[in-house]
């Protein structure tokens, strides 16, 4: 009996080591290879232009890389894109979420429209924003300045970063939304009830019952959209290409100059080195938010 | 919907009642205005598509008389079918691949737990904060060692890795959710592994592994770090296609209109349809 058990149990962990063993083997591939490459290359020289300069540079890329004045630019763009479009998309959210939870006429139609840009690619939202909208003779912005007698204004010169940390925001804001919107619903509308009995009023609701409430979606949104607005590249890439000068290149349009424009390999590698420890600051929180999440 | 709201029901008195319909009335006007001024852009994007490339630059109005010629001139002059193709390629090569590797995973995952299981799903999860720029370089390189460079083979491979982890997770909570009695009489019946998964686990959670595939397509579809980089011209999906209007050719915005509502549009309706999908699949089941 114990013996035909036993021998069930392994078939059994055999036959699950199989089944997942190809989505296992593939990732753990995807991720070994290239970290260990980016690794290794970070501490060699290797310019794609200068084939006969190679060897081991020692702590030399990053030596270069954290002495150079665009790597502290990059980083500080980087921070502010992120610290604005989070600003913006969390605040914004919880407010919108709260909007469309109440019952109003055609509500659902008015949630679709709402969080429709989230699904537009970034490629479209960032050029329909730096033409029809921003566009400083054309744009409808500029035509909604010159209508109320304001000068119109040259976004992309005058003001890049908020450009951009506007086109990512209004791309990220449906984001926040649609979680916060399915985290509401399961908020306890006795409780809310019970609350307004007691003569609490709509601010003493948002703020005692329902922001309490939506705080680890909250916290949720807040990690996940670090991890992809650390490494925004395609709307800036379309829009400003880090422009001008050095005022909208992030981290990862950083790296991808080093690389692909200047064809550094070594300096671009100890650049994605960083850009991979900033990333992992952040996922440790979110993975072991998931994993108290799996436990129950 | 009117039969949910206790809030509005509630007051007794008419006095009440009636300041209870101007809430309404207030809350309706809000709503309405705040996703109207939020979709605006996309609206925008829609009509210009239809006005002649004078029209799209002059004075923003809502009156003039719609045409079709941009949508032909972005036909005949670029062949947007093409780039169309590259993406439903792509989008979908990397779907079928993905559910491939991803189903008997999650099914061993969710049926056949050990005690690494749970390690196992959050390894998985991890891979997926590895940020795209920090291995951009030796992708890159051995792309064009292997010959993967711009082509459409090179990007799906990206976007299966890219999606697998996504994939088996939203997977494994599906599976998860199914009653255990029923796979447990296939198995009394004699029916073996594959059986049991083709003709119980499959049909029975088609509707999870549908918007898991849905879900797949839409992050593909729209992915624009690794078909910026990888791709030039022979396997340039939409993403790509769009970014080329940034160059001075960007200056025809009923082309570039017209070409991104194409774009847009089906994955536009698929993001409709699966919203709720969309939130399980994002935050790995960390709100529900």
């Amino acid at each position: 009996m114990t013996k035909t058990r036993a021998s069930g149990r392994t078939v059994g962990g055999l036959r699950t080591l199989f089944l997942q063993a190809p989505a296992v083997t593939l990732l753990l591939l995807w991720m070994i290879v290239p970290l260990g490459m980016t690794l290794w290359f970070s501490f060699q020289y290797y310019n794609l232009l200068m084939p006969d300069m190679a060897g081991f540079a020692g702590v030399e890329n990053y030596q270069y890389l954290l002495t150079d004045p665009a790597l502290w630019k990059a980083m500080g763009n980087t921070l502010l894109l992120v610290g604005w479009v989070l600003a913006i998309t969390v605040i914004g959210g919880t407010l919108l979420a709260v909007l469309f939870q109440q019952d109003f006429a055609g509500r659902g139609i008015a949630r679709v429209l709402a969080i429709s840009p989230f699904f537009v690619m970034p490629t479209v939202s960032a050029l329909v924003w730096k033409n029809m909208m921003m566009h400083p003779s054309n744009g409808v912005l500029s035509w909604l300045f010159e209508s109320v007698g304001l000068p119109a204004l040259d976004w992309f010169s005058a003001l890049p970063l908020t450009s951009i940390v506007i086109i990512v925001a209004w791309q990220w804001l449906p984001f926040a939304l649609l979680i916060l919107l399915t985290a509401m619903q399961s908020l306890d509308e006795d409780q809310v009830e019970a609350a307004r009995m007691d003569g609490a009023g709509p601010v003493a609701i948002f703020f005692f019952i329902t922001l309490p409430h939506l705080k680890r979606a909250i916290s949720v949104v807040i990690m996940i959209e670090m991890i992809f607005l650390l490494t925004i590249f395609a709307e800036i890439f379309v829009t400003t290409s880090g422009g001008p000068g050095l005022a909208t290149t992030n981290l990862a349009y950083l790296i991808y100059i080093r690389a692909l424009l200047d064809f550094d390999v070594g300096t671009a590698s100890a650049g994605g080195v960083i850009a991979i420890i900033l990333a992992n600051i952040v996922a440790i929180f979110l993975v072991r938010m998931v994993a108290k999440n799996l436990e129950d | 919907m009117t039969t949910l709201s206790s809030k509005t029901a509630a007051p007794r008195s008419a006095s009440g009642w009636r300041s209870a319909q101007a809430k309404r009335a207030m809350i309706t006007v809000l709503g309405w205005s705040v996703a109207l001024v939020i979709f605006f852009p996309i609206f925008w994007m829609i009509l210009t598509g239809f006005k002649t490339e004078t029209a799209a630059i002059a004075d923003p109005t809502l009156i003039f008389s719609p045409t079709l010629e941009s949508y032909q001139a972005v036909q005949a002059r670029s062949g947007y079918t093409r780039f169309a193709l590259n993406s439903v390629a792509v989008a979908f090569g990397s779907t079928f691949f993905a559910l491939l590797i991803a189903i008997p995973c999650a099914y061993a995952m969710a049926f056949l737990p050990t005690k690494r299981t749970k390690g196992t799903l959050l390894w998985m999860l991890s891979t997926k904060m590895l940020p795209s720029v920090g291995v951009l370089v030796p992708i890159y390189l051995i792309f064009r060692d292997v010959g993967l460079l711009d082509t459409r083979t090179g990007l799906i491979i990206v976007y299966t890795l890219m999606n697998l982890p996504i994939v088996v997770w939203m997977l494994y909570t599906f599976f998860k959710d199914m009653p255990k009695d029923i796979l447990e009489a296939g198995r009394m019946d004699g029916a073996s592994t594959l059986q049991e998964v083709c003709f119980l686990l499959l049909p029975l959670t088609l509707p999870g592994i549908a918007s898991t595939g849905l879900l797949s397509v839409i992050l593909s579809w729209n992915e624009a770090f690794w078909s910026l980089n990888l791709t030039t011209s022979s396997a340039a999906p939409l993403t790509a296609y769009i970014a080329s209007f940034s160059s001075p050719e960007g200056l025809f915005w009923a082309k570039l209109s017209a070409a991104s509502t194409m774009a847009i549009a089906p994955i536009l309706i698929l993001g409709w349809m699966t919203q709720k999908q969309m939130v399980r699949g994002l935050t790995f089941g960390a709100v529900k």
